[in-house]
């Protein structure tokens, strides 16, 4: 079983399609999950940490907004935990808590200078290019070892 | 530890939410079942979880899609009723996917038949050399 993040870190449909073939899907909820399972002061509705913010230092600098380097808090350790990545290349797909176009373009770009193996695609639009979506993903994470 | 999963129906399938939540209810599994409009939210256990999406997915297993939440079901800091109504965060995602499902479904359909010979060449953009030749044929 390999680890691999997807992106969007949202995706019903690659996490579902990496889960299917038998790895692990790196997604942004089971993240939230930790946060929101483990008991701490901060109670609802914060989910995010005064620390949160500082953790993010690690991959953004302090000048940066304070919203991209919470999502790297998230995002980050995700990064650092995946074997392989499935990436969607449009930005059309990024919406709601993945909007922030800055911490995409980091996140997009960490994984490329991780030098792990990538599968880009793009959502698809008619049947062909559903066939040929499933069966790019299927290839790649059979070849994942 | 407590998992929650969304479990989606594709518009194509012909499974109701009411069916996944009558399934989970017939695997005698602890799990908490909220039924919805696009399927439904089960929370319980991390092993039962596992064992439960496997039960769920055979129903139909091209059309059933199963995505991690990281909130349990009616969580104060997510569930509508307790925000003053409007879309839960996380709504966009999937109401933009769930467009694309029926797409997805059929092309788990047509891999699990193998018939990727019949799938068409991507689109590609031509290079420069090509455009330069095709200007020097045009203006030649």
């Amino acid at each position: 079983m390999v680890k691999v993040m997807v992106y969007p870190p949202t995706s019903m449909i690659l996490a579902d399609l990496v889960e299917r073939m038998g790895h692990e899907a790196l997604v942004v909820s089971k993240e939230v999950r930790k946060k929101v399972n483990t008991v701490g002061l901060d109670s609802p509705p914060l989910n995010m940490t005064p620390e949160d913010p500082k953790k993010g230092l690690k991959y953004a600098a302090v000048d940066v907004p304070s919203g991209v380097r919470g999502r790297m808090a998230l995002l980050g350790p995700m990064i650092e935990e995946a074997n392989a990545a499935i990436i969607i290349k449009g930005n059309s797909c990024t919406l709601g808590c993945t909007g922030c176009a800055r911490t995409n373009e980091l996140t997009r770009f960490l994984l490329r200078t991780k030098r792990i193996p990538i599968l880009e695609l793009d959502y698809p639009e008619d049947d062909a290019e559903a066939k040929r979506f499933v069966h790019k993903i299927r290839q790649f994470l059979e070849g994942l070892k | 530890m407590r998992v929650t999963k969304y479990v989606v129906t594709s518009q194509d399938s012909d499974v109701l939410p009411s069916d996944i939540a009558m399934k989970i209810y017939e695997s005698g599994h602890e799990i908490n079942v909220k039924e919805t409009c696009f399927g439904v939210i089960i929370d319980g256990e991390e092993d039962d979880i596992k064992e439960t999406v496997n039960e769920i997915r055979a129903i139909d297993p091209n059309n059933i899609f199963i995505k991690d939440r990281g909130f349990p079901p009616g969580d104060p800091r997510r569930c509508r009723g307790h925000r003053g109504g409007g879309a839960r965060p996380g709504f966009y995602m999937m109401e933009y996917e769930s467009k694309i499902l029926p797409l997805i479904s059929q092309g788990l359909a047509s891999d699990e038949l193998d018939e990727e010979i019949s799938i068409p060449e991507e689109k590609t953009r031509p290079s420069v050399e090509r455009i330069e030749e095709l200007i020097k044929e045009e203006f030649s």
